[in-house]
């Protein structure tokens, strides 16, 4: 595959536009899909799962409308293009990095908004990004690439248990709505602790930048249903944008306007510090990057700084990623060489080098 | 303070009432899958999935041995392997084990424990799906000792036969 202009442009979720952008990094949707007839992935020998594998590229490759396909088969692809796709999004951690032998791919959407993952724990993982809140929009084009798949591809269903999953827990409509939100105040203010208990009380998960396992960095998490039998995918759908989100929206900007109010002096110093360090500084690590460019954005979207645009700290935290990094070097690298050429690239985006 | 064991069973007891019912006090005290059953547990989750299921699999990793392993006619997992590892090995299991995985089902999915979700455009679907899950399932285990034995005559009918039936389009 070619990852030419791929790693040149920030990709949907980074995007940086949508409804409600300032907290609403992103929306996401997946769909767990299996093949009747086959094992699911993990009980299957490789005959059977280079079959399935076989099936979903001619289906998806043949039937899906939206623009142009990418296929990526990932026995083929490096394992520095691997983490490049787990970067941006596109593929899960545990695809990047499952036994060599089990032949998986992914296909990807040309301008990034969907990507089906083909053999990872189910037989299809249908997903659909967009930037901002756009859950609705969404659930209409994965919906819609649902049913053209649908059509031609058995799926495993049972009339009592919807559509069958490799694990129970997903077992039913097969749904993952989730959405990335960037909560600093509600971090500083230590009220986050409350928004997770909320949010384990209606059975939504909270995870990472980077989901199942992560941790919150840079102040980004990522609240999804896990819910998936008994409920309608609407139903669903419209806790997220009826209730949870903009619940959760108001909470941050309360917390805002109290920080703003209460503590002026320490929101400055904290976002002054990170345009400091980040103007400066000669070695970074990706967490610490996080960290800053989270302040930063705080300080933009709250305007009390006017340096640098949101566009720009999403570049910044997609190519200073390990794997997009050392694609934009051109080279492979330590983690020694990697900070410095962190610290490089930061000053340079914002104009300091 | 003492370990308790559930009423029901050997397992230890995670969930303890008391209820008084025409001045006869009641104790109760169950293990999370029998306090399912009761429902009183139901209401008192608020951990995340994957927490309660690899709670619930360790808690029953221990069930006695003289309880016979459950086996998948289809693709031969048994329950068991499922404990070890939480995932299913194909659609015909959910069938196999329906009476082991309805309380967990329903601690997953908040009681939840049945689809009323979207169903696949295809009015065929759930039919030809649960057809070709049996069927197609067993062909293909001839097919490997087919191939196992060297008789390649039996195999390439059986991969015409199972290719034939996967591609049948509506």
């Amino acid at each position: 595959m070619s990852f030419g202009n791929i790693t040149q442009h920030a990709g949907e979720w980074l995007r940086g536009q949508g409804p409600q952008s300032d907290i609403v990094i992103s929306s996401r949707i997946r769909l767990a899909r299996n093949l009747a007839g086959f094992s699911f992935v993990n009980r299957a020998d490789v005959v059977e799962q280079r079959d399935v594998l076989d099936r979903c590229r001619r289906e998806i490759t043949d039937r899906l409308p939206d623009g142009e396909v990418i296929w990526v088969d990932l026995n083929q692809s490096t394992p520095l293009d691997r983490q490049i796709l787990v970067e941006r999004h596109l593929i899960s951690n545990q695809h990047a990095k499952s036994k060599a032998e089990l032949p998986r791919a992914v296909a990807i959407g040309a301008d990034e908004t969907f990507a089906i993952m083909v053999n990872e724990e189910d037989h299809l993982r249908i997903q659909v990004l967009r930037s901002g809140m756009q859950l609705a929009e969404a659930f209409e084009q994965i919906n819609r690439m649902d049913d053209t798949l649908g059509q031609h591809l058995n799926y495993a269903f049972s009339k009592k248990l919807g559509y069958l999953t490799a694990c129970p827990t997903n077992v039913g409509t097969g749904i993952r709505v989730s959405v990335m939100l960037h909560l600093p105040a509600l971090k500083l203010t230590g009220e986050i602790e409350k928004v997770k208990r909320a949010a384990k009380d209606l059975h939504l998960a909270v995870r990472g930048l980077f989901g199942e396992g992560s941790d919150a960095l840079g102040d980004f998490y990522q609240i999804s249903n896990q819910v998936t039998l008994g409920r309608t995918e609407l139903e669903i759908l419209a806790d997220f944008q009826h209730s949870i989100v903009p619940q959760i929206i108001a909470y941050e900007q309360q917390a805002r306007a109290a920080l703003l109010r209460d503590r002026p002096a320490q929101l400055d110093d904290r976002i002054w510090r990170a345009w400091g360090t980040l103007t400066n500084a000669r070695q970074l690590g990706t967490e610490e990057v996080l960290t800053l460019l989270s302040h930063l954005r705080l300080g933009i979207n709250m305007g009390r700084i006017d340096k640098t645009d949101v566009a720009t700290l999403n570049q910044m935290l997609l190519l200073s990623q390990p794997a997009h990094l050392q694609r934009l070097c051109g080279k492979e690298m330590d983690q020694a060489e990697r900070r410095q050429a962190r610290a490089t690239l930061m000053r340079q985006k914002l104009g300091f080098a | 303070m003492n370990k308790r064991k559930c009423d029901k069973c050997d397992q230890p007891a995670t969930h303890h009432s008391v209820e008084i019912l025409k001045g006869a006090k009641i104790e109760k005290h169950l293990c999370d899958l029998h306090a399912g059953e009761e429902g009183l547990a139901i209401k008192a989750v608020h951990t995340p999935i994957n927490e309660l299921l690899t709670h619930f699999v360790k808690l029953h990793s221990g069930a006695p041995a003289a309880r016979p392993d459950r086996q998948c006619s289809s693709c031969g997992l048994n329950f068991s392997q499922f404990r070890a590892s939480s995932l299913l090995g194909c659609p015909h299991c959910y069938e196999a084990f329906e009476n082991q995985l309805k309380p967990m089902l329903e601690l997953a999915h908040d009681g939840g424990d049945h689809h009323v979700g979207k169903v696949p455009l295809r009015d065929d679907a759930i039919e030809r799906g649960e057809q070709l899950q049996l069927q197609v399932m067993s062909m293909r285990k001839r097919l490997a000792q087919a191939v196992a034995s060297e008789d390649y005559e039996l195999a390439a009918t059986l991969r015409d036969q199972i290719g034939r039936l996967q591609e049948q389009q509506p």
